[in-house]
């Protein structure tokens, strides 16, 4: 319920402020809603965020795969710790769109230097979340697993993704949202297609109504995947929590 | 360092192990601590607490690797060991907890080991649903299902209250009659040592080093409540005869 009038609330708001300042600087809702039903019905809407998803997707599944890889090393193996940290602190604190310009000057204007260059954004990011996971590891369950000397993918499986999860779970949330920025940055920057690439057309149209109508669609295929996906994900991994309580 | 046993014995034999602490100073825990375990035997190392009686298992373990002396483990077959504290996986039931140690177990083996310990309603609860008691016996359950040929139990007893420790103590002394298993088993309490082993090792305050072996030859089921009350206060004796 409060949800509902908290959004209420922001879609007045923005109604408001768009007979403020006029239809030219911010078109109202219904203008908007109008632009997604008219790209939807020709498929370009479809298209393009088909484009960029399938982008973020890729970006994003590198990024957890190799970021929580090189995470739990280094937070196992403290030379690997010493030998990674700077590393992770040039990536840190690289600008998004330096490492972009670089990997499209370096990797011409392709998909995979587009792709790669979004997961190397991402990547420190995980890799410092998941360090953090991989130093709380409890060890009497080590311990455990060794006497009974599990094998090392059960040993993975049911001793230290567990105790990953929320870790895991809040690299993901943070990454979902970072990685569909950046993608957009590269889209704009070189790739012919794409949510990124029709606002950078609309820009140059100064077409308010399209910029809004491609970013607040491509937010609701984000919701959907957080509803539909992510939350069952987390509640399936925590079953045993919400029990004991 | 470790060697295989002979068939079915456990050879310990352990010159020194020295802690390092945080700042730096050293000291010896264990000093000269030598037995051998043939099959089917249950030791009980008892001795006062903090002495280094957990250190004991946890080489015997393999989990402290910085110690002289050498570990002879029983040829055949493999570990199983109940640590003081449960330590089972918070997000997996009982019957995964217990199956996941021992994947060839059958449904029916696994079965008649919970019911054994009255684990049976239990077998889709979370570790967080359950008592320390009914925890300890999951612990257990888990031991003995990879069927050890070497059982070691870390105070499995201890902190739960006195009816309850009794049950499990009865359960265990079952358990274990019915399994070809040499175990050893760690403990700061007498009547539980002379309930449940066959020969006691008293060790000594830190350095720990065995004072005395006690060899209880009447079989288990066959010591009657005086004969343990006996063996108990002469133990208790000779103990303080050494304090003072």
């Amino acid at each position: 319920m409060a949800r509902l009038i908290s959004l209420t609330l922001l879609l007045g708001t923005w109604w408001l402020v768009s007979l403020l300042v006029g239809p030219q600087m911010l078109p109202g809702p219904e203008k908007v809603l109008g632009a997604i039903v008219a790209h939807a019905r020709t498929g370009d809407l479809f298209f393009q965020l088909g484009v960029t998803l399938a982008r973020v997707l890729a970006a994003f599944t590198i990024a957890m795969v190799a970021g929580t890889a090189i995470g739990l090393l280094m937070g196992r193996v403290e030379l690997a710790n010493r030998i990674g940290d700077p590393w992770l602190i040039v990536l840190l604190n690289l600008p998004a769109l330096v490492i972009v310009v670089l990997a499209f000057i370096w990797g011409g204007l392709t998909e995979i230097a587009g792709v790669l260059a979004v997961a190397i954004n991402k990547l420190p990011n995980t890799v410092v979340t998941v360090r953090e996971g991989a130093r709380a590891l409890d060890s009497g369950l080590d311990e455990m697993a060794r006497v009974f000397a599990l094998p090392r993918r059960k040993y993975m499986w049911h001793v230290v993704l567990p105790q990953l999860g929320p870790y895991l779970a809040a690299a993901g949330r943070s990454g979902l949202s970072l990685v569909w920025k950046i993608v957009l940055i590269v889209e704009l920057l070189g790739r012919p297609n794409g949510i990124g690439f029709q606002i950078g057309v609309a820009f140059q149209l100064f077409d308010v109504t399209l910029i809004l109508a491609y970013a607040l669609a491509f937010v609701a295929v984000i919701l959907v995947i957080e509803t539909a996906v992510v939350q069952p994900i987390e509640r399936r991994a925590s079953r045993w929590r919400i029990r004991t309580t | 360092m470790r060697l295989a046993g002979e068939f079915g014995q456990l050879e310990v034999r352990i010159a020194h192990k020295v802690f390092t602490s945080a700042s730096g100073e050293r000291f010896e825990v264990l000093r000269n601590i030598q037995f051998r375990l043939g099959r089917n035997e249950v030791a009980a190392l008892v001795g006062p607490s903090g002495c280094g009686k957990t250190t004991i298992l946890r080489i015997i373990a393999g989990l402290e690797n910085d110690f002289e002396g050498t570990i002879g483990r029983p040829l055949s077959g493999k570990l199983g060991m109940v640590f003081q504290e449960p330590r089972l996986l918070p997000w997996r039931t009982v019957e995964d907890n217990v199956g996941l140690v021992a994947p060839s177990i059958t449904r029916e083996t696994l079965a008649s080991l919970l019911k054994d310990l009255d684990l049976e309603a239990h077998r889709g609860h979370y570790p967080g649903e359950l008592s320390l008691g009914l925890a300890r016996r999951v612990a257990l359950a888990r031991a003995l299902a990879v069927e050890p040929t070497l059982l070691l139990l870390d105070e499995p007893l201890v902190s739960l209250d006195e009816a309850l420790a009794l049950r499990l103590r009865d359960q265990l002394a079952a358990l274990i009659e019915s399994r070809p298993i040499t175990t050893l088993l760690v403990t700061h309490d007498l009547e539980e040592a002379v309930r449940l082993a066959n020969r006691i090792f008293l060790l000594s305050a830190r350095p720990a080093q065995i004072v005395a072996e006690i060899p209880l030859n009447t079989p288990r089921s066959a010591r009657s409540e005086r004969e343990v009350a006996r063996i108990i206060g002469e133990i208790a004796s000779r103990m303080n005869d050494r304090s003072s």
